[in-house]
């Protein structure tokens, strides 16, 4: 196929899932792998042991049974709602998912009700506590014997990696609280690729399509091209010098002047004509998904 | 002059309203929906909604992929921010209190009825057997616990620990070790419950059945008057905490097991937000529990009173369980 234009188009995300607004509209979001998610996991724990050693010196300076007391409390609280009351008060986020750019939402759509952040954090019980508290637990603390101490690593590691085992990378927390951990959307707008060129071609303008070479290729081809359009790698001159060549071939299109050729102002132009052409289509309610759509 | 794309005037048109939702969702996010004034708190939802119905005529007319993966990003942005956790924390507290737990309680009935029954049939047998074989108490109650209270111990001994005796400061560091001590095994009950129920199951019968020993051990001694005494003071509070719990825990199991006509992870994401309500109302009775024992068993040591703080305590909340947050009638 000599005539395929050399980039793929992109295949579709495994990761991205569809949320639906109360208004009705579907928006999607980008689940979070499971490395994002132990990133922002081992910067809120860094964030635990400094707020535990700190509490830990400032008892040690103040000494006394009040100072005890105190330190005990914050320190149940540290570990018990550290993570509930920073997803109550920024919106499911907890430092580390602020720094890694992730967020709790709603797997449902709509509010993430604070049950679900009290549900989905007390879960941590057993899935991020209980493995630590085994991990650096003495041998004596089985005092049942060792088959005992395997069956407990065995049924908590299992827990701990629930995430592994479905296709949403949900914890035990997520699923009884209904949520999902997503990345952040990043939204960028970049200039429009149509209006960089004035619009459609004219006929002062050098390049100017016919009717039947607009018809040649469909959506698919023209975001194909738009990709390439935007692309800024080093080598990506020679790659439209090559794209600009198939495309003249398969269209039957002349070039009026050989020498003052441009292999970027050709794309851009017939890009703009192209999506004139395909948008044109659309409103009357045809959509020409490829080169094959007839 | 050019004609201009369709979809191209559209963007130009409709451009710096996008802008502004963006910079007024970047600052939200930076410093939280406060720090919006109250022009822009009114711009955010008719741009959230004027965005939003621009994504859908744009993924109907527009074929350039960079401003629909834009509007995607920024609707989705903008729908985080809107429908964001947005209570001020005073009134959830308020509505927490006064309607959603003790609704959320009496929804568990069916739960705590079971885990009641667990608690105090195990306190039942461990009675039983203890007074017919003393011996049973070391099965029941692990040696760490005992603290000097064993079969083996004379009367006045045994005695002596119901004795109250510390004071002021002292008690408070003792309150809140106690308080999240057992807080802590109350979550852990809780969480358990999505391991099917089993391990909350039995955490409540060894809670039970060392309840029991306890009681049978005093009794045999003749001290069963005193130590109901030592044990009213926070023991209907603290085992109050330790059911719900342990119910918050089941309604897990239930969700797991018995998904019904919902899908499982459905159901168990309803059922998981109610247990984390009546979760939190346990948390507080532990809190409650924790001053009771550190502060309130070792200043009250006169075993009527002690009755009557106790039961009394447990009474209010009763009452509160069962008439806060009820409809009105109609």
């Amino acid at each position: 196929m000599t005539d395929a234009l050399i980039l793929d188009p992109q295949a579709p995300d495994p990761r991205r899932r569809e949320l639906t607004t109360p208004e009705g509209v579907q928006v999607h979001v980008k689940l979070a792998s499971i490395g994002e998610r132990l990133g922002a996991l081992a910067v809120d724990i860094a964030v635990l042991i400094v707020a535990f050693i700190v509490m830990v010196a400032l008892v040690v300076l103040g000494g006394g049974h009040l100072g005890i007391a105190f330190a005990t409390l914050i320190l149940f609280l540290l570990r018990c709602f550290y993570f509930t009351l920073f997803e109550l008060a920024w919106n499911g986020r907890t430092l580390g998912k602020r720094a890694t750019r992730l967020r709790v939402v709603n797997r449902r759509g709509g509010a993430l009700a604070p049950s679900a952040v009290i549900a989905r954090n007390l879960m941590r019980e057993v899935e991020l506590f209980a493995p630590i508290s085994l991990a650096i637990a003495t041998p004596q603390a089985f005092a049942t014997g060792r088959l005992e101490m395997v069956a407990a690593f065995v049924w908590v590691a299992a827990l701990a990696c629930l995430p592994l085992f479905n296709r949403d990378r949900l914890r035990a927390g997520d699923m009884v609280a209904g949520t999902w951990v997503i990345v952040e959307p990043r939204p960028a707008l970049l200039p429009d690729l149509a209006r960089m060129t004035g619009g459609v071609a004219t006929a002062e303008q050098p390049h100017g399509f016919t009717p039947a070479q607009l018809a040649v290729y469909g959506v698919k081809e023209l975001q194909v091209l738009e990709e390439l359009l935007r692309a800024t790698h080093a080598d990506v001159s020679a790659a439209r010098r090559d794209v600009a060549q198939r495309i003249i071939r398969r269209i039957g299109y002349e070039v009026p002047d050989q020498r003052s050729f441009d292999a970027t102002r050709f794309l851009e132009a017939f890009y703009a004509a192209q999506r004139g052409r395909l948008e044109t289509d659309l409103a009357f309610g045809r959509r020409k998904r490829d080169k094959f759509d007839r | 002059m050019a004609l201009e794309l369709r979809s191209a005037q559209f963007r130009r048109e409709r451009e710096a309203a996008w802008r502004e939702l963006e910079e007024l969702i970047d600052r939200v996010d930076k410093g939280g929906i406060g720090s919006l004034d109250g022009r822009a708190l009114a711009r955010l939802p008719v741009l959230y909604r004027a965005t939003l119905s621009g994504l859908s005529v744009a993924r109907a007319t527009s074929l350039d992929r960079n401003l629909l993966a834009y509007l995607e990003a920024l609707c989705a942005r903008a729908y985080l921010c809107v429908y964001g956790v947005r209570e001020d924390p005073g009134g959830l507290f308020a509505h927490f209190f006064a309607r959603q737990l003790p609704q959320a309680v009496r929804a568990s009935w069916k739960q705590i009825a079971i885990v009641s029954l667990v608690v105090f049939g195990g306190a039942l047998a461990a009675y039983l057997l203890t007074m017919a074989d003393p011996a049973y108490y070391h099965a029941f109650v692990p040696p760490g616990l005992q603290q000097g209270r064993s079969p083996g111990a004379s009367s006045e001994a045994l005695r002596a620990t119901l004795q109250g005796g510390g004071g002021g400061d002292a008690l408070a560091a003792f309150a809140a070790r106690l308080f999240s001590h057992n807080a802590q095994i109350g979550m852990l009950s809780f969480a358990l419950g999505f391991v099917v129920g089993a391990p909350t199951i039995v955490l409540m019968l060894h809670n039970g059945t060392m309840l029991g020993a306890f009681v049978a051990l005093f009794d045999s001694h003749g001290l069963l008057v005193e130590a109901g005494g030592w044990l009213s003071i926070h023991g209907p509070t603290e085992f109050a905490a330790l059911i719900l719990s342990a119910a918050a825990g089941l309604r897990l199991a239930g969700a797991v097991i018995f998904a019904g006509r919902e899908p499982r992870l459905v159901r168990l994401a309803r059922e998981g937000r109610a247990a984390a309500l009546v979760m939190m109302g346990a948390i507080v009775l532990f809190l409650l529990a924790g001053i009771l024992e550190g502060f309130g068993r070792q200043l009250i040591v006169d075993t009527a009173s002690r009755y009557v703080v106790g039961w009394g305590v447990f009474a209010a909340l009763l009452a509160y369980i069962l008439t806060a947050g009820r409809q009105r009638p109609r």
